[in-house]
């Protein structure tokens, strides 16, 4: 089944570089939202997406995005929601986290540590509020710099 | 901005166990069927999750029981023998004890906090303590549930919530009473004063706009 995997991997590469609605610097790979593609009996795509969070309302916009690219790029598409194993922040490509700290989101640290300051990389910072502008980000703030920044929640 | 965003969680969690309700059922109704278009008997909420939102001690406190019913509850229920409730209740695990420890901090700073706050969170805990008794009972669905081992029997949880409830109310200089189960009702359907008003609310669109979606 030499070809199908060739399709299988096409597919993926399409799939991965679609963007993140709410931040657009990283793609749904980065995240760790795109968990896997599947060639269907019928020759269909199945795109299995993993909720950051169950109410997050980007959802529906990232699987029309996932299938509008598929389907463009010849494919056809669909998606299927994974909740299980539940998505968790250890999704987050290394190169995920490099792009959002660039983009001046914190990428999420463990229970008890602080972020760094995605501004001026000071370790100073402290937290704001446990919520934040979206349902995966809280807000910190730089005592270096002044700085406020929001934070990517660690789940 | 908190609680618009537990809000969007709890949603979230609603929508996914909706949609299992719907297919289960297996006679065409989704989500919003299900969540807009029923009657008030129909629900068979918590009378605690209806109570109005009167001022922020009430608010949070409640916020505080809710998440840590809730946090046993998909805690027992990651156990569950239907497969779609396990997924439902591991995802949701993980965002409401982010959920509970925010409402837990703020129950915490309001009763040690000013003498006002002080007296605020011991009304809220006088007005809401009847309630508690009714997330641990166990009526004959609830029974049904546990034994077929799809549910948790909420009895169970009583001990590790009162235990919770203690440590945060003890840190929050506040008494700890007994769990009361004075006011129930809810799992049959049978609700307080602030039902209706809620429901008006929350299916005016629907009831407006049969079948209307954007």
């Amino acid at each position: 089944m030499v070809s199908s995997q060739t399709t299988e991997q096409r597919a993926l590469a399409v799939a991965a570089a679609v963007p993140d609605p709410e931040i657009p610097a990283l793609t749904i790979a980065d995240l760790g939202i795109l968990r896997a593609v599947e060639i269907a009996e019928d020759g269909g795509v199945i795109a299995h997406l993993s909720p950051t969070y169950m109410g997050c309302p980007a959802l529906l916009a990232i699987e029309l995005a996932v299938t509008t690219a598929l389907q463009e790029a010849g494919f056809q598409a669909r998606t299927e929601r994974i909740l299980s194993p539940p998505w968790t922040t250890d999704w987050i490509t290394e190169e995920g986290r490099r792009k959002m700290a660039a983009y001046g989101i914190a990428p999420p640290v463990p229970e008890g540590r602080v972020p760094d300051c995605p501004q001026c990389g000071s370790a100073s910072t402290e937290k704001l509020s446990e919520f934040g502008s979206t349902a995966c980000k809280a807000l910190w703030r730089c005592t270096a710099c002044l700085e406020p920044f929001d934070y990517f929640k660690c789940l | 901005m908190a609680l618009s965003n537990i809000a969007l969680d709890l949603i979230g969690s609603a929508r996914a166990l909706y949609q299992l309700a719907g297919e289960t059922e297996g006679k065409g109704r989704d989500e919003d069927q299900l969540a807009f278009l029923r009657d008030e008997r129909a629900y068979l909420n918590l009378l605690l999750a209806e109570y109005p939102n009167t001022d922020f001690a009430h608010t949070i406190l409640r916020q505080f029981y809710f998440s840590s019913f809730q946090q046993l509850y998909w805690q027992a229920a990651l156990e569950s023998t239907l497969p779609e409730l396990a997924a439902i209740a591991a995802k949701s695990l993980k965002e409401v004890a982010y959920h509970h420890r925010h409402a837990a901090d703020w129950v915490i700073r309001l009763g040690d906090g000013t003498e006002l706050s002080h007296q605020r969170m011991l009304a809220a805990e006088a007005n809401l303590a009847p309630y508690l008794g009714e997330m641990f009972e166990k009526d004959a669905l609830a029974g049904r549930l546990a034994d077929a081992a799809i549910l948790p029997d909420p009895a169970e949880l009583q001990a590790a919530f009162a235990a919770d409830r203690a440590n945060i109310l003890t840190r929050a200089s506040l008494p700890v009473a007994d769990i009361e189960s004075r006011l129930s009702g809810g799992r049959s359907g049978r609700h307080t004063e602030a039902m209706g008003h809620l429901l008006a609310e929350l299916q005016y669109m629907q009831h407006r706009f049969p079948g209307q979606q954007w």
